[in-house]
């Protein structure tokens, strides 16, 4: 067996958490713009036909390419103010998990139908 | 032993990316459970780190072929308009569905769930890829960060079994078919 495969190596120091947070939120934030996105092109016709960028695809091409194109340009913009930073990790953790479960609850029809 | 080229994009979309991808979530739930706890009496080795990253990489690459193949080649096929006066629905999924009000729901509440929800999984994968990838090991010196990532890796796998579950019944009632014909094995 390979010994360096298995050793222990020294502690390292903690790396700031802003770049995981950067991810994480904007996870939790692309996740919602997509159940926001979704919604607003079952509802509005005009916003349903802008958003079919691949026709035999329909609306869902548009609604998943503006989903993780807001899902990219936040994860960038939040990768940049934060990357060498310690952020809250505890409130941005918390953010993050319910804009995904918002999301994840928006995008079941009968609870999207109500609005 | 043939199968219809339609079909076997739906098996390799649905059975392929998709169950692998269904497969690996257990693993990368317990991984981070157990070996990324800031409380686990192990420390994580060097060669755990790089298995776990190659593991979390394979994953989100699954979960992004699943949604694209699903989005982009199976997807079409499934909302395909008939010509006006076609006698037979059965190579138009959306619109066989729709044509029995018993069967009208699979579309109305699995297609229009699973097409949206999917897409969490290669956000979710995505995201916790990164993090393993950046902070390896160190992520048990950062507990609130790894319960938040196994959060999104857990809601990612019930993204997937959604689309899983919705993905094969919608398959059974109303399969996906048409396009060349592949044979796959010849009779005796």
């Amino acid at each position: 067996m390979d010994s360096r495969d298995t050793r222990h190596s020294p502690p390292r120091p903690s790396l700031p958490s802003g770049y995981g947070a950067a991810a994480l939120l904007s996870a939790g934030i692309g996740s919602f713009a997509l159940a926001v996105i979704a919604n607003a092109s079952d509802h509005i016709a005009g916003f349903r036909r802008l958003m079919t960028l691949y026709r035999p695809t329909g609306p869902l091409s548009g609604v998943t390419t503006a989903a993780l194109v807001v899902w990219l340009i936040v994860w960038c913009l939040l990768h940049l103010r934060w990357r060498n930073r310690d952020v809250r990790m505890p409130m941005v953790s918390a953010a993050a998990i319910v804009l995904l479960i918002v999301g994840f609850l928006l995008m079941f029809p009968p609870i999207a139908d109500l609005f | 032993m043939d199968i219809s080229s339609h079909a076997l994009w739906s098996l390799i979309h649905g059975m392929g990316f998709g169950g692998l991808y269904l497969l690996a979530c257990s693993g990368a739930i317990v991984e981070l459970w157990r070996r990324f706890a800031p409380s686990s009496p192990t420390a994580v080795t060097s060669r755990d780190e790089r298995f776990v990253r190659i593991y979390f990489a394979v994953m989100a690459a699954l979960a992004w072929l699943a949604v694209l193949t699903g989005a982009y080649i199976v997807y079409p096929w499934y909302r395909a308009i008939p010509p006006a006066g076609a006698m037979s629905l059965g190579a138009f999924p959306q619109r066989l569905l729709l044509s029995n009000p018993s069967t009208a729901a699979w579309h109305s509440l699995g297609m229009e769930w699973k097409e949206h929800v999917a897409w969490l999984a290669p956000i979710s994968t995505t995201m916790a890829c990164a993090v393993l990838m950046r902070y390896g090991r160190g992520l048990k010196d950062h507990p609130s960060l790894r319960n938040a990532v196994l959060c999104f890796v857990v809601v990612a796998m019930v993204a997937a079994g959604i689309a899983g579950f919705f993905g094969a019944e919608i398959d059974d009632h109303a399969p996906v078919e048409g396009g060349k014909i592949v044979r796959m094995a010849h009779g005796g």
